[in-house]
């Protein structure tokens, strides 16, 4: 099926209208030796059930049906049905960025209303409308703060998501930023940013403000990583700790891990940094009658308007992430997060605790969230025991941390039941 | 209408958690690391209905109406794509869980038809947007010429390009130099031989142009960049013009990025998510993120420029594209350019015997008028504001730069004549009615919900959230 409504016959008027005698002489400004001759090389069209079929036996090739302890910057969390009710509306997902705002107002309230939940959420003052996911937003926060600063060192803490340092790695050789990866921060007065993520990767609590502190002192600012934002539901926002720049992952909320993507980036800053924020930004005014309305705003940081002045190259956001997210965040609402949060942070204890019952040793020692580290005499063999027990037993560190090989990354969260962590610890003793 | 905030009735929840079922302990957390409150709403489930639904009603998307936005490419985005993208075996899969067989098979698949499509050798899938494809672009690029030890710093880009293609080039440190369009919207050639030099590392060039234009002398183009030893980087977005019947690989193209939501189809989410794959040819290859996706594994390429996300890309908008890819096929994808071009050229003859329309010749997928010679000084804004009266979205406005108050009608392969006969007989209306009742186009919209906007207010005291 191709979707083309048009007729042979409205096909014959149009181009009479036009006047010409085929579709192939509105192609003549193509020079013939490079018009295709054949047809493409991608197969003939399929019928709407062979399509499905097709994708659902590459969906069923995946396994899917393990209890999995996995998190590591992707977490599984329950979403309630009315996410994927209301953000199947066409009304939402069919729309562009919002333009026009008369006819928009659907989107921008709601982008209105994420980022007051975010800014609450994070302790800032403006958060944006998203970004592409979280280790962009870690990468956007960098060039921020360097247009801030006017320095180029940034300063990322070992224990920030591997994959954002990756991330981070490339965009700072294109901006030809020095990036210092470090245990422990040493700031200078060349320090655009620090960058710590909290609960880190490990899953471990960190207290932001002595680095908020140690940033400060030397006119660096402190940016604060968060990738798994329900432990916000718990802990002190950021923003009351000193950040000046809180990103990270908002995935958690509402949308399904999706090998990945699409997920939304979370940027939020303080007042006094609203103008150098990258990406959309939805504000309140009014209509010529006096109505409360909402639109666009601040565009004169974006790049449609300051080409190549503008803050980032970013055009779109992740609104029907964030939309998704929204819709979560209000239903669990002022309680159910810190309920939601609760959940997450015994139910990893219970396990760390039966585990330790059994005589397995925890990494660190420190506060954590839903995620904790255990060491293993062989990463690989418990692995493979969990697994014939239809268990992913969480992410092997040594892929990632040579230091930390035959160390597992464990995750927790309400998905997770009492019983399928203990036979995770039975199959362990 | 009131905010979620503004609906909260303290002691309401709307969300039903699992039991705790494992024994409390105290004290998990130093208190100085707890939080003192939030100031979330409280609201029941329906009210959580009601509110969004009530807020989809004051949207406008594809599945309402008409959405002619040019250069967005608004097509119907099929059903089945979001029925596809939800299976279980997509939506729960870890991006960390070994098993994933389908997952890479799939994306690998989605790789090798893009790339037959594009007429290009290699690709990546990582970049979440267009604008992302443009930086990784941008960066390979930037990593080819370090590698074979050339400086070169400035990117070229026509004035009818996209804002995007300045900005990345700035965040990737490149100097941007603008070219020159002719008379014909075209590329100026002598402005193009001019600046090209041997400190020029790339060209980019959106094909067709923002005009709707294909360039006429794009082998003459290609050929002038390759002779001093220039990429071509060609913007991808306009890419519906030509699947199945150019490949912009044939043309001389070294690296693009494809718009998944814009040719192929998956829906625009009210500003995202998109995502933007980059196709280069072998001689980039090697320089692509890692890690690439192979038939039967991951690919560490040498001299990769390293990630540009974390994970995989976009992959549900993957499994979209790739749904519609099937369901099309060769011979479906050729009839999207086809219609696609025979739709807009069939709007603009009509329409250009009421509004200006700058640049005539054949166009693409897309074509611009300008707001010149209409009566009453009545402006672009005008006639796009009218518009929402009559149910329609309003085309592209003041984009390209190049044309004076561009109005860039864009129709897609996927409205039938009909429905393009009633959007021309509404701009024909709107027309007569700057002459009869100039003050009525002026004060448009009547119909919305919302009236014009104050936008300087909203710029001068910035309100970015809702203030308890």
């Amino acid at each position: 099926m191709d979707f083309v409504p048009n007729t042979l016959e409205q096909q014959k008027e149009m181009l009479h209208t036009i006047g010409v005698s085929s579709i192939n002489e509105l192609f003549k400004d193509i020079p013939s030796s490079i018009l295709l001759q054949d047809p493409l090389a991608i197969g003939k069209g399929l019928s709407e059930i062979a399509v499905k079929r097709k994708l659902a036996s590459l969906a069923m090739c995946n396994k899917i049906s393990y209890t999995s302890f996995l998190g590591a910057g992707s977490y599984a969390h329950f979403i309630p049905s009315i996410v994927n009710a209301l953000i199947s509306r066409g009304e939402f997902y069919t729309a562009y960025t919002p333009y026009q705002p008369e006819i928009s107002q659907g989107v921008l309230q709601a982008i209105f209303e994420y980022q007051t939940l975010i800014a609450d959420l994070t302790g800032m003052d403006v958060a944006n409308a998203s970004l592409y996911d979280g280790s962009t937003a870690l990468a956007e926060a960098c060039i921020m703060a360097h247009t801030i600063t006017k320095r180029t060192q940034i300063v990322a803490l070992k224990s920030v998501h591997p994959e954002y340092r990756e991330v981070l790695k490339t965009y700072c050789t294109a901006h030809s930023f020095q990036l210092i990866e470090a245990d422990q921060p040493t700031i200078t007065d060349k320090t655009a940013a620090l960058l710590i993520q909290n609960p880190d990767f490990f899953g471990s609590v960190h207290d932001l403000r002595k680095y908020a502190e140690q940033a400060h002192s030397q006119g660096a600012l402190l940016v604060v990583n968060v990738v798994e934002p329900t432990s916000l539901g718990l802990l002190v926002p950021p923003g009351e700790c000193g950040a000046d720049i809180v990103v990270g992952e908002a995935q958690s909320f509402g949308n399904p891990i999706n090998f990945g993507g699409p997920y939304l980036g979370i940027i939020a800053t303080t007042e006094e940094f609203k103008r150098n924020i990258p990406g959309r930004l939805v504000g309140k005014t009014v209509d010529e009658e006096g109505q409360d309305g909402y639109i666009l705003t601040l565009q004169a940081r974006e790049q449609h308007i300051r080409r190549e002045k503008s803050c980032s190259n970013i055009c779109t956001n992740q609104a029907l992430c964030a939309l998704a997210a929204s819709i979560h965040i209000a239903a669990l609402g002022k309680t159910g997060i810190k309920e939601l949060a609760e959940l997450n942070l015994q139910k990893a204890h219970y396990l760390s605790r039966k585990l330790m019952e059994n005589g397995c040793q925890l990494y660190f020692n420190g506060p954590f969230y839903n995620e904790f580290v255990l060491k293993l005499d062989d990463v690989n063999s418990t692995l493979k025991k969990l697994a014939d027990k239809n268990i992913i037993g969480g992410l092997d560190l040594g892929k990632f941390y040579p230091d930390l090989k035959n160390c597992l990354l464990i995750c927790v969260t309400e998905l997770i039941t009492k019983e399928d962590m203990d036979s995770f610890v039975e199959t362990l003793s | 209408m009131k905010l979620l905030f503004e609906k909260s009735i303290p002691g309401r929840k709307g969300v039903s958690l699992p039991l705790m079922d494992v024994p409390v302990q105290q004290d998990l957390m130093p208190k100085t690391l707890l939080r003192k409150s939030n100031q979330l709403p409280e609201l029941s489930e329906i009210d959580i209905v009601r509110h969004f639904t009530e807020l989809s009603r004051r949207n406008f998307g594809v599945d309402n109406g008409f959405y002619p936005l040019g250069s967005c490419t608004m097509k119907y985005n099929p059903k089945i794509n979001e029925e596809t993208a939800r299976m279980e075996g997509f939506a729960s899969l870890h991006p960390y869980n070994p098993n994933n067989k389908g997952a890479l098979e799939l994306m690998y698949e989605l790789g090798e038809d893009l790339k037959k499509i594009a007429g290009m050798d290699a690709i990546t899938l990582q970049p979440a947007a267009g604008a992302h494809g443009e930086l990784t672009g941008l960066m390979l690029v930037k990593a080819y010429f370090k590698d074979i030890g050339q400086d070169r710093s400035i990117i070229l880009t026509p004035d009818s390009s996209h804002g995007t293609n300045p900005a990345s080039s700035a965040m990737c440190g490149f100097e941007t130099i603008t070219i020159k369009s002719d008379l014909k919207g075209q590329v100026d050639i002598s402005d193009l031989k001019n600046n090209l030099n041997e400190r020029v590392a790339a060209v980019m060039l959106t094909i067709p142009n923002t005009l709707g234009i294909f360039e006429h002398s794009i082998l003459e183009i290609t050929k002038l960049i390759h002779d001093n030893e220039s990429i071509i980087y060609m913007d991808g977005a306009n890419l519906n013009a030509l699947v199945g019947k150019v490949r912009p690989g044939d043309m001389g193209v070294d690296v693009m990025h494809i718009n998944l939501h814009k040719t192929f189809s998956t829906p625009h989410g009210g500003g995202g998510p998109g995502a933007g794959p980059v196709a280069v040819k072998k001689f980039l290859e090697p320089y692509l993120p890692n890690p690439g996706v192979g038939k039967d594994s991951l690919i560490a390429y040498p001299k990769s420029i390293g990630r540009v996300r974390a994970f995989y890309g976009n992959f549900g908008m993957l499994v979209r594209a790739y749904t519609y890819i099937k369901s099309l096929g060769s011979d479906g994808l050729l009839r999207v350019s086809e219609n696609a071009v025979l739709n807009a050229n069939y709007m603009k003859e009509r329409l250009r015997k009421h509004y200006d329309l700058p640049y005539d010749s054949i166009c693409k997928h897309e074509f611009v008028l300008s707001d010149k010679n209409m009566p009453n000084g009545i402006t672009t804004n005008n006639i796009a504001k009218r518009l929402l009266d009559y149910g329609f979205h309003p085309p592209t406005i003041y984009f390209p730069l190049i044309v004076h108050g561009a109005i860039m009608i864009e129709p897609t392969e996927t409205e039938g004549k009909e429905v393009l006969d009633s959007f021309i007989e509404v701009m024909v209306k709107i027309k007569d009615e700057a002459a009869s009742d100039p003050e009525m186009v002026r004060t448009a919209p009547h119909t919305t919900v919302v009236k014009k906007l104050d936008a300087v207010l909203a710029a001068r005291k910035p309100c970015l959230k809702h203030c308890f």
